[in-house]
C-alpha cells in the first residue's frame, strides 16, 4: 500500500532547514524568470509571424520544471513532452538553441528537424526524449529506469507528462512495469487541469491522479505545483530514495496554464473566476514575495533580474533569427547510422 | 448553393446524418463544446447533447475500441482521431478487430463505423502532426479508406461512409480544411465510395492523385498546358477500394501515368497503383510510370514545402514523361 502525501506551503523561514542558501534560491528565481520571459517572447514572435506552427507554452508551470531540475544531478535523465521549453531551460539547455529549434534552424537542438514540440531534446543535458504523442514518454522512461538498474548506475530518470496522459494505456502499462521492476523512475504529472480544451473533471475518474498511481503500489505525492520549494523539497526526498534503489515514485503537481493550450488558443473555455483565482497563485510572484520576506530580494533586484534576462533574450532572438537552416540535401542524414 | 469550406462540409454531413439517424454518435477528444481542434464538430454538442457528442479522454486505443463495441451493438459511431499521427495508439484495435470482425464471425457481425482523422503536411506541425499514414490501412483487408479533396466530395463521401455497413477510415487533408471552398448542396446526397473524379481532361499525361495534392496537380497541369502539354488529372477520392477502371481509362488515353501523393514514396499507395498499371496496361505505356511523393524520411519541420510534392516537382515529372 502506498502513501499519498499532500505537500505545499512551507513557510520561507524554514527554507534554511532544507539547506537552501541565498545563491540557490536566487538561481531558482532566475530560472523561473528565464522560462517566463522566454515563453512570452515565443508568444510575441508567433503573433509577429516570425514563428509558425504550434508552440505549447510553459507559462504558469515554471515552478515544476525548476523545482524538479534543481533537485537533480547533471547525470540524471529527463523525458520531456511537446510542452518542453521549460524543461529544457530548467535543465540549462541554452535558450538560443531552444528558440532556434522552434524556428526550424540548423543551430536548434534538433537541427530544425523537430520544432517546438521536440525542442527540449539535448543529449548534453540529459534529455533524450520530447514527444508529441501524449503518454508515449512514460514507458520509455520505464525502460531507461530498467537500464539504469541493470547497469548498476545511480542515475534517476524523470518523466514529465500532463494530466491528459494519465488516461492512456501507456500510462497504466508503464506504471505497472515500473512498480514490479522497482526501477529508479520518478513520474511527474503536471496537472494543469486541462487536456487541451477539456477539463479534467470531464475525463478523469477516481479520487486523484496521485491516488491512481498509488494503486500500483507506487509512493505518490500530491504537490502544490505553483510552489517551487514544495516541488523541490519533494523531489529531493524522492531522488534520495531512488538513488538507494527504492523503487519508483510519483508526484502529481497541481498547477494551471497561464494561457491557452498552444499559442493560438485564447482559452475561452475556462471560467473567469477559475482563471482569476489561479492567476493570484502565480508561482513566480509567490516565490518572489517569499524571497522578499527573507530579505533576499527587493523590487529593485527583481526588476534588474528581469532586465538582465530581457537583454539576454534580445540577443537570443537576434541570433536565432539569423541562424541558417539545414541544407535540403541533409534531410536524409539522420535516419540511419550509415 | 452555399459556398463553404471543406471543414464546414464535414460539419454539415455530420449534422445532417445525426438529424436523420439517431444511431449516429460522434466521439473523440475535444469534439464537444470546443467542436474539435479543427472545428469540424462545431455546434453538434449544442444541438445533440453530451450523449451523442462524446468528449472522450485522451485514449486512442479506447476511442476506436469503444466505437467498435457500439457499432457491433447497432449504433453508428463516427470517431475522431485528432490528428492521423495519433491513430497508431488505436492501430491494434483497427487492424486486429475492426477490420476483421465481419470476416472472423463468418458474416454474423460487422463494424459500421467511421474513423475520421485530419492528415498530411503543410501546417508546420513537425513530425508528429504531419504524416500521411493511409498505406498502413489500405494494406488491411476489411477496411475502406477514403480521402476527399473538395467540400462537395467531403460531405457526400462522409455520408456514404456513415451509411456504409463496413468500417471506413476517412482521412481529411487538414491543410485545405479552410483554404478550399466550394459549392455544397444542403440536404441529402452521397458520393459513392470507390469512384474517382476526373478533375481535368488531357491527352498527353495522367496525374493520378488524391487529397491536397489535387490542387498542386491542377496547378502543374495548367503550367504544362502553357507549354503545350495536355494533362489529365484524376482525383481518386477512394483508395480502398480504388477506381481501377478510371485508372485504366486514363492510362489508355495518355500512356504516361504519374502518381502524386504526400506520403513517403517507398511502399506508398503510388506503388500499388504503379503495379496495378503494370499488370493491367503495360502495353499502353509511352513512358515509365513515375511517382512524385514525399521523401523517405520522417516528416521534417524544416523544408516542409520541399518535402511535399509541389507544382515544380510535378511539372518536372510531366516533362520527363513526355520527353522519354
Ligand atoms: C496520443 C495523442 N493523442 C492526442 C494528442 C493531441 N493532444 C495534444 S496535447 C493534448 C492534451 C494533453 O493534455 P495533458 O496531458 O494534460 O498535457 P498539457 O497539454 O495540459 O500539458 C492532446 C489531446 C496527442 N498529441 N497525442
Ligand atoms: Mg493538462
Amino acid at each position: 500500500m502506498a502513501i499519498i502525501e499532500v505537500v505545499g506551503g512551507l513557510p520561507p523561514s524554514k527554507y534554511a532547514e532544507l539547506g537552501l542558501g541565498r545563491d540557490k534560491l536566487l538561481r531558482m528565481l532566475r530560472k523561473m524568470v528565464e522560462i517566463r520571459l522566454f515563453e512570452e517572447r515565443v508568444e510575441r514572435l508567433f503573433f509577429e509571424g516570425k514563428i509558425t506552427g504550434p508552440s505549447h507554452l510553459y507559462l504558469g508551470e515554471e515552478a515544476i520544471a525548476v523545482g524538479v531540475a534543481e533537485a537533480l544531478a547533471e547525470s540524471d535523465v529527463v523525458v520531456s513532452t511537446y510542452r518542453g521549453h521549460g524543461h529544457a531551460i530548467a535543465r540549462n539547455v541554452p535558450m538560443v538553441a531552444v528558440l532556434a529549434e522552434i524556428m526550424g534552424k540548423a543551430t536548434g537542438t534538433c537541427k530544425g528537424l523537430g520544432g517546438s514540440m521536440h525542442a527540449a531534446i539535448s543529449v548534453e543535458h540529459g534529455i533524450p526524449v520530447a514527444t508529441a504523442i501524449v503518454g508515449s514518454g512514460i514507458p520509455i522512461a520505464v525502460g531507461m529506469g530498467l537500464a539504469v538498474k541493470q547497469l548498476g548506475e545511480k542515475r534517476v530518470i524523470v518523466a514529465f507528462f500532463g494530466d491528459g496522459a494519465v488516461n492512456t494505456g501507456a500510462f497504466h502499462e508503464g506504471l505497472n512495469l515500473a512498480a514490479i521492476w522497482r526501477i529508479p523512475t520518478l513520474f511527474v504529472c503536471e496537472n494543469n487541469q486541462y487536456a487541451e480544451f477539456t477539463p479534467i473533471t470531464k475525463t478523469f475518474a477516481g479520487e486523484s491522479i496521485a491516488a491512481r498511481a498509488a494503486c500500483y503500489g507506487i509512493p505518490s505525492y500530491r504537490v502544490d505545483g505553483n510552489d517551487v520549494i514544495a516541488v523541490y523539497s519533494t523531489t529531493m526526498k524522492i531522488v534520495e530514495k531512488l538513488r538507494r534503489g527504492d523503487g519508483p515514485a510519483f508526484m502529481e503537481c497541481i498547477t494551471y496554464r497561464k494561457k491557452g493550450h498552444g499559442v493560438y488558443d485564447t482559452a475561452w473555455y475556462r471560467p473567469r473566476e477559475e482563471v482569476e483565482e489561479w492567476m493570484r497563485r502565480d508561482p513566480i510572484e509567490r516565490f518572489g514575495n517569499n524571497l522578499k520576506e527573507l530579505g533576499i530580494v527587493d523590487d529593485g533586484l527583481l526588476k534588474s533580474i528581469e532586465a538582465e534576462v530581457e537583454a539576454e533574450l534580445d540577443k537570443v532572438v537576434e541570433e536565432a533569427m539569423n541562424a541558417p537552416i539545414l541544407p535540403f540535401e541533409q534531410l536524409k542524414q539522420f535516419i540511419y547510422s550509415t | 448553393m452555399a459556398v463553404i469550406s471543406l471543414a464546414q462540409a464535414i460539419n454539415q454531413a455530420l449534422r445532417e446524418e445525426m438529424r436523420r439517424d439517431d444511431r449516429v454518435i460522434v466521439m473523440g477528444e475535444d469534439v464537444g463544446r470546443r467542436g474539435g481542434v479543427f472545428l469540424c464538430t462545431e455546434g453538434l454538442y449544442e444541438e445533440f447533447g453530451p450523449d451523442r457528442v462524446i468528449d472522450t479522454p485522451l485514449a486512442e486505443s479506447a476511442i476506436v475500441g469503444v466505437a467498435l463495441g457500439m457499432a457491433i451493438y447497432g449504433l453508428r459511431p463516427v470517431a475522431e482521431i485528432q490528428f492521423a499521427d495519433f491513430i497508431y495508439g488505436g492501430f491494434d484495435q483497427i487492424v486486429s478487430n475492426i477490420a476483421k470482425i465481419r470476416y472472423r464471425s463468418g458474416g454474423q457481425f460487422s463494424a459500421p463505423l467511421v474513423i475520421r482523422a485530419p492528415y498530411g503536411g503543410g501546417v508546420k506541425g513537425g513530425l508528429h502532426h504531419s504524416q500521411s499514414p493511409e498505406a498502413y490501412f489500405i494494406h488491411t483487408a476489411g477496411l475502406k479508406v477514403v480521402i476527399p479533396s473538395t467540400p462537395y466530395d467531403a460531405k457526400g463521401l462522409l455520408i456514404s461512409a456513415i451509411r456504409d455497413e463496413d468500417p471506413v477510415i476517412f482521412f481529411e487533408p487538414k491543410r485545405i480544411y479552410r483554404s478550399v471552398k466550394g459549392e455544397v448542396p444542403e440536404g441529402d446526397y452521397t458520393v459513392p465510395i470507390g469512384v474517382s473524379r476526373l478533375v481535368r481532361e488531357g491527352s498527353d499525361v495522367s496525374l493520378i492523385t488524391y487529397g491536397a495534392m489535387v490542387y498542386e496537380c491542377e496547378a502543374a497541369a495548367e503550367k504544362a498546358e502553357k507549354e503545350g502539354i495536355s494533362v489529365e488529372v484524376l482525383d481518386l477520392r477512394s483508395l480502398l477500394p480504388f477506381d481501377g477502371e478510371a485508372i485504366i481509362k486514363t492510362v489508355r488515353k495518355t500512356g504516361r501515368p504519374i502518381i502524386v501523393h504526400e506520403a513517403p514514396k517507398i511502399c506508398g499507395f503510388g506503388a500499388e497503383i504503379a503495379a496495378f498499371i503494370a499488370e493491367r496496361e503495360i502495353l499502353s505505356l509511352q513512358s515509365p510510370i513515375i511517382r512524385v511523393a514525399g521523401y523517405d524520411t520522417p516528416f521534417p519541420l524544416v523544408h516542409e514545402h520541399l518535402y511535399l510534392p509541389n507544382e515544380r516537382r510535378i511539372l518536372d515529372a510531366i516533362k520527363r514523361a513526355v520527353s522519354f
